[in-house]
């Protein structure tokens, strides 16, 4: 059953009455923190839910707050207290209000910093008056006195938040009169990270992110005031598995991917979300293509998987989208198919016939668990006519505490619910290969793996009558496929995936699919009705609603109300 | 004519006292503590007891005890806002981090009278239910670290310290921790991050207040030296009697540190507030005056980072007429009593006690820039504000020292110091944009002039100079 749906009745939450650039506003007195446990609402949290923006450069939402870039200094007042220790009022009975001053200054305001600042009753925040706009400006101007100002050549550009603050609070011209401050440049932290240290702006975000979410302490300053300066720790390399994300939360272009910097800018990318298919975790990433080439996996935020992070390993498996040899051309050995108008439904209506004629029992599926939800149901549907026996093909190396996990299929779950692969996963393809061999199974449709490599040998695979292959890549199993249906990557195609946990999650299409390749789902959609003779949705939301309602695993379920961050259901 | 009141110095350059604890001993040392932990509870008229502890941290607060580190703040108070009930332990750190430019207090009590020390922190922690402390000492200060030691070492050998002490049931530690040259940690919440082992950079306020998220989250009081050796003294001559030395609200006595150009430059123990910055310059029994043919220019009355008093300056004081009204008087720099309040009414500070007297000789922007420097060296680089501003001041100071001020200058300053005061973690902020605050507005004269004639020399010299910018030694 769907978790999300339970319509279980939430307790009053305890509010607070503030007042944000004069605007009466009810805010809950506790908010979650970094690690998700209530904590006492913050200034800058208050303000976001009165809608407002409060520049930031070091505060992170999932990290320890250390208020150092005081980017988020605001002007704010509090309720006056008199010596009765009772409110003063004004004439016209409202709260008179103390607005902050420096105590040995009183004519000049105060600010604090709104992500570490408590709200209080009656508290009023100014994040929009004049003595706020200046104070962000004074900021602003001083993380940019010793910043090399060299956006045309840096990669950040485009989504760097001191280009951004500073079209709402720079100047055009600096009034700085000195000479800059030099730091070391393309520095190469890791095996992944190149750091330019004269753009870094000192914020600690990588530091707190390495030391407390990835558990490796291995960054630190050294050095002291404007010399300060990031580093690793002394003959440490930085090169745990989820170094990238440092890039990624660095709010300049101190801290760049070796694998996308000087690729491609960012204002070029088309983004979609779509879901990493390295392991069975499935992170919510933001996929980055130009002109139907993926350059960069961002992890998207969604906190009942991912939080704001992703490993590098399942970040940078992303080379092989793009690379040459993707098969993208429809073979049928029976047939010569040349016209790729027409190789898709003659190819279809041909495999249709062969299946339709197959005696029951006398074929095999092998379907991976990297096929989508949606292929596997149709699959299934498949091997239910065809009497076939099935399974997928595990897939497992070393997991770690934080993401990445041991199971390296994105879909063993989904293969599971929907009954594909045996339990436990691969214990039929030892039968798969044994029918081979006894001549009982006459036909093999692969999906997605080279069988070649889980015992059903390139001998067996010559005993068949027919070997029905879709792949992505050539392998032994493509090579020898009478009929080869070329897919598609999730990059290409759109579906849904369940990851360990039961989240069921889904993707959309971010590049177009190589040459003459198709998703499965809509091949598969075409074959599996012809061979069937049911009828059946041609689109993917209607597919993975029949899915919901036929399949129990996914009961309830639509495929609207997966939303961008999915649903769990019970596993 | 105001005197030297040696109470906390008392024992210090006398002849033959050394900083031994057969010496302490034979003037009468660790009495105070014995006293201190035998203290029977007293019986309070709504019928509850008021515990030996809870005396002392009452005397404390009557005493009117004000921290001699250099925000003044009430000892008692701050001992008040302990969380006592939080389960965990309560630390009391000792602050011997003394690095503020031109004071040179403490160091006489660590060097020559450890055991006062000892005396007073061992009590203070008696007081505070505190069964661990440590003795932050500047790096620096390599031989009082050895003399704490030592110091420390004897203590715990006649059972002054360790379990038990004096078999009053009480347990104590202490250590020494050195510091690694850093001013910062002179902080209490950059001490604090330094003595767990980390980069000293200060804390944010709220939350981690130390008095409840101290020393490894803990509770934590951080005193100063002299305040510590103070509580000694307090215990020891009662703490009504303590609160008669000085002058209302600026209780007991104070070592001040006098230096520059004088003629006896030193430290020297008073009366909070019985003796004006005057006397404390000009004084034979002080600093004994300006050297000859030479006339008072300025002077930071409380360590570099106070504001700097113009010679001449006259201020507003609020006093109590003959009609018992408070109403405002003229009050010269000089007539100002050397207390917490009435510096702070002139808009500086008595801070670390430490008076740096400047003649005519004096160049200010030279001067400035010096301390400019110094406060660029120390920033700790955490928050931006403090971090870029400090060395931007130095920066443009020291291109003005070296024959490239311009008319600008003086505004430009005052801008770079008005963004970093009230901005930063800490105080440094202060620290550093006060100075510069201070002696751009006083001189400014002097600063406009600068620009005046190195624009006009520039612009003869020609175009390459007016482009050239003078590196600063602090840039390196």
């Amino acid at each position: 059953m769907p978790n999300e749906q339970t319509t279980e009745k939430k307790p009053a939450v305890e509010t607070i009455r503030i007042k944000v650039d004069g605007r009466e506003i009810d805010v809950p007195k506790m908010t979650p923190d970094w690690q998700g446990k209530p904590q006492k609402t913050t200034m800058l949290q208050a303000c976001a839910l009165a809608g407002i923006e409060v520049p930031h450069y070091c505060y992170h939402p999932k990290l320890i707050v250390a208020g150092n870039c005081r980017m988020c200094l605001i002007e704010f007042g509090t309720p006056a207290i008199g010596p009765d220790r009772k409110p003063v009022l004004n004439p016209d009975g409202t709260p008179k209000i103390s607005r902050s001053v420096l105590p040995y200054e009183p004519s000049t305001p105060r600010g604090a910093i709104a992500c570490a600042t408590e709200i209080s009753p009656g508290m009023e925040l100014y994040p929009n008056s004049p003595a706020t706009k200046q104070m962000r400006e004074a900021v602003l101007e001083s993380l940019l006195i010793n910043h090399p100002l060299d956006c045309p050549i840096c990669d950040q550009a485009g989504e760097c938040k001191l280009q951004e603050y500073s079209v709402d609070y720079g100047k055009s011209k600096s009034a700085f009169a000195e000479e800059k401050v030099h730091k070391p440049k393309h520095v190469e932290l890791g095996p992944r990270i190149v750091l330019d240290d004269e753009r870094c702006i000192l914020c600690s975000r990588c530091i707190r992110f390495s030391r407390d979410i990835a558990g490796d302490d291995a960054l630190g300053f050294v050095s002291r005031g404007s010399h300060s300066t990031l580093t690793r720790y002394p003959g440490k390399n930085f090169d745990n598995n989820y170094t990238l994300n440092t890039v990624d939360i660095c709010p300049v272009g101190a801290l760049t991917s070796k694998d996308f910097r000087f690729q491609m800018r960012v204002w070029f990318l088309k983004e979609t979300k779509s879901i990493c298919t390295s392991c069975g975790t499935g992170c919510n990433i933001t996929m980055g293509s130009r002109e139907d080439k993926v350059y960069r996996f961002e992890p998207r935020e969604n906190d009942a998987v991912n939080s704001c992070w992703m490993c590098d390993y399942g970040r940078l498996n992303y080379k092989w989208i793009n690379r040459q040899d993707r098969l993208a051309v429809v073979q049928g050995s029976k047939v010569n198919v040349t016209d790729p108008l027409t190789e898709w439904p003659r190819t279809i209506s041909e495999i249709t016939g062969l299946l339709g004629r197959a005696s029951t029992g006398s074929a095999a599926i092998i379907a991976s668990a990297r096929q989508t939800n949606e292929e596997l149901f149709l699959l299934k549907k498949l091997a239910d006519k065809l009497g076939a026996v099935t399974d997928s093909v595990s897939r497992s190396g070393e997991g770690d505490k934080l993401l990445l996990n041991a199971d390296r299929n994105p879909n063993s779950t989904g293969a599971r619910l929907i009954g594909i692969a045996a339990v436990p996963m691969g214990s039929n393809l030892p039968k798969i290969a044994a029918g081979i061999a006894s001549g009982g199974i006459k036909t093999l449709i692969v999906f997605g793996e080279d069988v070649t490599t889980v015992g059903i040998g390139e001998n067996l695979l010559a005993k068949l009558d027919l070997l029905i292959v879709s792949d992505i890549l050539p392998n032994k199993t493509t090579v020898l496929a009478h009929y080869l249906l070329p897919g598609c990557a999730q990059a290409e195609k759109r579906g849904s995936f369940v990851n360990v946990k039961g989240r069921v999650q889904r993707f959309m299409q971010n590049i177009q699919p190589k040459g003459n390749a198709r998703a499965e789902w809509e091949f598969l959609h075409e074959l599996t009705h012809g061979v069937t003779g049911q009828n059946g949705f041609a689109s993917i939301e209607g597919l993975f609603n029949q899915m919901a309602a036929e399949v129990p695993g996914f009961k309830g379920l639509t495929w609207a109300g997966l939303g961008d961050l999915g649903v769990t259901v019970t596993i | 004519m105001p005197q030297q009141y040696r109470l906390i110095l008392k024992n210090v350059d006398q002849p033959g006292y050394t900083p031994d604890l057969d010496c302490y001993l034979r003037h009468g040392g660790y009495e105070v503590l014995k006293k201190s932990l035998a203290l029977p509870g007293k019986d309070l008229a709504d019928g509850k007891k008021m515990s030996a502890q809870e005396q002392i941290r009452e005397d404390v607060k009557i005493s009117g005890l004000r921290g001699r580190g250099g925000a003044g703040f009430s000892c008692g108070l701050k001992w008040s806002f302990v969380d006592r009930k939080s389960g965990k332990p309560i630390y009391l750190i000792c602050n011997a981090d003394e690095s503020e430019p031109g004071t040179f207090k403490d160091r006489q009590i660590i060097y020559k009278d450890p055991h006062l020390l000892l005396e007073g922190m061992i009590i203070s922690c008696f007081a505070n239910d505190v069964h661990l402390a440590y003795i932050y000492i500047r790096g620096e200060m390599t031989d009082g670290a050895k003399i704490l030691n030592r110091a420390l070492g004897e203590a715990r050998a006649k059972n002054f310290l360790g379990k038990n002490i004096l078999g009053s049931g009480y347990d104590l530690d202490i250590h020494v921790h050195r510091g690694a040259g850093a001013y910062i940690c002179g902080e209490e919440t950059g001490l604090i991050e330094s003595l767990e082992g980390k980069r000293a950079y200060p804390r944010i306020k709220p939350p981690y207040f130390p008095a409840v998220l101290g020393l490894y989250m803990c509770p934590t009081i951080v005193n100063n030296v002299e305040t510590l050796a103070a509580v000694k003294h307090i215990l020891q001559m009662g703490a009504s009697e303590y609160a008669k030395l000085g002058t209302p609200n600026n209780t007991g006595t104070r070592i001040v540190s006098v230096s520059g150009h004088v003629k006896k430059p030193g430290y020297y123990e008073v009366e909070v507030g019985k003796a004006t910055l005057g006397d404390m310059i000009f004084n034979a029994e002080f600093g004994g005056g300006l050297r000859e043919g030479r006339t008072l220019k300025a002077v930071i009355p409380g360590g570099s980072s106070a504001k700097v008093f113009k010679a001449g300056e006259k201020f507003k004081l609020k006093r109590k007429g003959p009609d018992g009204q408070m109403t405002p008087v003229d009050v010269d720099m000089l007539d100002l009593p050397y207390d917490f309040d009435s510096l702070q009414q002139a808009g500086s500070m008595s801070g670390s006690g430490a008076i740096i007297v400047m003649d005519d000789t004096t160049d200010i922007v030279q001067a400035l820039a010096n301390i400019a420097d110094f406060y660029a060296h120390e920033s700790c680089g955490q928050c931006t504000p403090c971090r870029e501003g400090s060395l931007w001041l130095a920066k443009a100071l020291h291109r003005m020292d070296n024959g490239h001020a311009r008319r600008a200058d003086a505004d430009y300053l005052l801008n770079i110091a008005q963004n970093i005061q009230g901005r930063t973690i800490c105080a440094f902020g202060e620290a550093c944009a006060w100075p510069v605050l201070s002696f751009v507005k006083k001189f400014r004269d002097e600063f406009d002039a600068r620009g005046i004639s190195d624009e006009a020399k520039n612009a003869a010299a020609g175009p390459s100079q007016q482009l050239k910018i003078a590196a600063s030694p602090a840039s390196s």
